[in-house]
């Protein structure tokens, strides 16, 4: 507050730096520090993110072979891609996905993160609990892809063991999709479950106590105090995983490459499997825009109807 | 302030600066014509030591030239191909694939080589007959040297033709019809066996619960457009083409009888127990550990992985020839590879020259020694026929079929990666029965649409 009032004095600020204020509100040497911070990030967010954002948009209206210039066609792709039924399939496809994915892994991550913070506080169980997020999507998906092989793999073993029948886990089209849920699962719920539980740490102990008093068991002080408190933090943990989710792409590539015929086709390896296979990166554009835009409007809907900004903490 | 900013400036521009300075390198003056440094793709990592005997070779012959070789799975070989171009990284030589080379030709990514024919002074009479044309464009240059060539053949587990009372040479003369298998099929059954010891051609046998498959399955791979170690044997013997031409036909007859005939027949050996379900086929390892697991009797596949089917302990493999189709003619599909040079390299003289050398005999030799692929060179081949041979690998039903015209060349096209999209979904809804055979027509149509506009 009181900053700002003497800036707005003419007389001294002309000895010292100038009052111009900028778009953000920040004096001119706040701001060249605060770009030189931001600078890197910057730099890698047009680079990487921006630059191929903005010619993914131009590519997406012309058709691109990759090895030849790219010709304007309008709204072509885009027309196609209302009648493709690949697109919608692999739209389906991945939202069944995702609602397999982030329901399992939020579930059993909260539960994760729950216990932790109500059992133990070790520093090795902590680091138990992220190690398979250690491991390299591609190397994970390898692993459990031998491990659910038909004939040899280790859960075949078992399964055949007890007396029932073997699964083709990979090759079975109902199966496929919930397989490769599963491997994210466990990779994934581990980081999770900390995201989670650094979001528990932050419940005052007090309000546990309370409820204890009040005679509360275990599981009402979960859904009465755990639940709400922990809204904001599950809110963010959802948008972040759930786009994560809808990017669906090594695992597929590894195990199944869209297979057994278009059941596990996921958007984003879709968008791969015309782009640089087939050559078409027109309609590869086209059709990652229309993703972008989905998970755009998803992720806002997500937010508001969350109310991630509010906490009913205070 | 100004100091920061200026050796921020500096730091921002040194990436540029360094790649000027790399493009700047490459170009070289005319005279240094076999000198400087190039970068050499491959994708078979089995084929790898041969070809470094072979650039270490060349090296030695041409003071101041360096090769480097780079080698990327096939899986994902073309896709980073594409993307090396498009990033302006991509190497000076790469093996090529009949089945992607009319792709970059035809968008110019490749250097024609016709000059390199004359100045090695090649002349393709003493290479295998029929793969050096697989390498002329539409617009009849040259974009390729042929390195080698490959087959189809049967490859049986000998253990289990014992204990079925079979015998090598019963596998010489089985023929095949899309009606009933003819006798290869009943061949299959027998070498099928379930978890209680019935064979396939007895009664009660089990097709839920077998123990060994008579013939194994080889899942994607081109299984719906190509086939070439699935179906091709069959759909080729019954006298199916491709296309309307080969080269670069421009209509495919996937909507034939002979074709859907071949598909709904195979398809049938999975109903009746002698093959496995494709589900089970394309969930794990593939028909290689499969077979070194001891769960097939016979499989269909390339010379190219012979030298595999060897290598597993406990198993005894040898190789037979493709049954005879109702045409009365045994053909297997005859493919190759070949070096190409990219439009987009900074030393076109060397990467010819390096070209050049691989299909000649000094390199054609090395690999022959390998005894991994058969090389283009007929010399040369024979040379690795006796490597196979010593190492306790009889490939001469390989020579047999190419010898006997008993081969029929691999499909080249354009928008031939769009035809093996389209083509393997439909087939593969078919194996899984959530299709029936007749819907390939509808896919036959689709492939047909991606030719009219040209």
């Amino acid at each position: 507050m009181t900053a700002p009032a003497i800036d707005r004095r003419p007389a001294r600020s002309s000895a010292r730096t100038p009052t111009k204020k900028n778009l953000f509100g920040l004096k001119r040497r706040e701001a060249i520090a605060a770009w030189l911070f931001v600078a890197p990030a910057l730099v890698g967010f047009i680079a990487f993110y921006l630059w191929p954002a903005i010619s993914g948009l131009y590519y997406s209206f012309t058709d691109f072979d990759l090895l030849t210039a790219p010709e304007f066609i309008g709204v072509a792709n885009y027309t196609r891609l209302l009648s493709d039924p690949l697109f919608w399939n692999a739209l389906g496809t991945t939202s069944w996905y995702v609602l397999i994915n982030i329901g399992l892994q939020t579930v059993l991550a909260l539960g994760i993160a729950v216990l932790m913070q109500r059992l133990t506080q070790s520093m090795v169980v902590r680091g138990v609990v992220m190690l398979p997020y250690l491991i390299a999507n591609v190397i994970a998906a390898l692993v459990w892809f031998y491990m659910f092989d038909f004939q040899f793999g280790i859960i075949n073993e078992i399964i055949a063991g007890i007396g029932l029948d073997r699964v083709a886990f990979f090759g079975e089209s109902e199966w496929a999709i919930p397989t490769v849920a599963f491997i994210n699962v466990w990779r994934h719920m581990g980081y999770t479950a900390l995201l989670i539980f650094a979001g528990l740490q932050a419940i005052p102990k007090d309000v546990y106590e309370a409820g204890a008093i009040d005679g509360g068991s275990e599981l009402r002080m979960f859904r009465s105090i755990t639940l709400p408190l922990l809204r904001p933090v599950l809110a963010m943990v959802l948008v972040v995983t759930v786009t994560g989710s809808f990017q669906i792409f090594d695992t597929i590539a590894v195990t199944t490459q869209g297979g057994p015929v278009n059941a596990t086709r996921v958007i984003n390896y879709y968008i791969f499997d015309m782009a640089f296979n087939r050559f078409d990166f027109g309609y590869g554009s086209a059709m990652a825009l229309a993703l972008f835009v989905l998970l755009a409007v998803f992720t806002f809907v997500q937010l508001r109807l969350t109310r991630a900004n509010k906490s009913d903490l205070g | 302030m100004k100091k920061t900013t200026r050796a921020l400036a500096l730091l921002a521009a040194m990436p540029l600066l360094a790649l000027t300075a790399c493009s700047g390198g490459g170009g070289g003056d005319a005279d240094a014509a076999a000198a400087g440094s190039i970068t050499y793709w491959l994708w078979d990592s089995n084929q790898q030591p041969a070809y470094q005997q072979c650039a270490t070779d060349f090296e030695a012959a041409n003071p101041g030239a360096s090769i480097k070789i780079e080698q990327y799975g096939y899986d994902d070989y073309f896709q980073t191909l594409t993307t090396s171009l498009v990033g302006g990284n991509a190497p000076d030589v790469i093996t090529n694939h009949p089945s992607f080379f009319p792709q970059l030709a035809s968008t110019g990514q490749l250097l024609a080589l016709d000059d390199v024919v004359e100045s090695e002074g090649i002349n393709f009479d003493d290479y295998q007959a029929g793969i050096p044309e697989l390498w002329v464009g539409e617009d009849g240059d040259r974009y390729g040297m042929p390195k080698d060539w490959d087959t189809v053949a049967t490859i049986y587990n000998a253990a289990y033709l014992t204990e079925g009372g079979l015998t090598p040479e019963s596998l010489v003369n089985l023929d095949w019809n899309p009606e009933d298998g003819g006798t290869w099929e009943d061949t299959i059954a027998h070498l099928s066996i379930d978890k209680n010891g019935v064979r396939g051609d007895e009664a009660g046998y089990d097709p839920q619960n077998v123990e060994v498959y008579g013939l194994g399955l080889k899942s994607k791979s081109g299984i719906g457009a190509f086939g070439q170690t699935q179906w091709s044997m069959y759909a080729l013997s019954a006298g199916w083409e491709y296309s309307d031409k080969n080269p670069f036909g421009t209509e495919f007859n996937y909507a034939d009888d002979e074709y859907i005939d071949t598909i709904a027949w195979w398809r049938s050996l999975i109903e009746k127990g002698y093959m496995p379900s494709y589900q089970a086929a394309s969930s794990g390892v593939g028909i290689k550990d499969a077979f070194g697991a001891g769960s097939y009797a016979l499989v269909t596949d390339g010379s190219w992985n012979a030298r595999s089917y060897y290598g597993f302990e406990g198993i005894d493999a040898g190789i037979a020839p493709l049954p005879t189709g109702p045409t009365g003619e045994r053909v297997g599909v005859l493919n190759g590879l070949a070096d190409s040079v990219l439009a987009s390299s900074e030393n076109p003289e060397l990467s010819k020259k390096w070209v050049g050398y691989m299909s000649t005999e000094a390199c054609q030799n090395v690999v022959a020694d390998a005894a991994v692929v058969f090389p283009a060179l007929n010399s040369s081949s024979e040379r690795a026929r006796e490597a196979f041979t010593a190492a306790g690998i009889d490939v001469s039903v390989y020579f047999d079929a190419v010898a006997a015209g008993s081969v029929e060349l691999a499909p080249i096209a354009n928008h031939w990666v769009d035809v093996l999209a389209i083509m393997e979904p439909a087939v593969e809804s078919v194996l899984i029965f959530e299709a029936e055979p007749e819907s390939l027509k509808e896919a036959a149509t689709d492939v047909n649409k991606l030719f009219a506009n040209d």
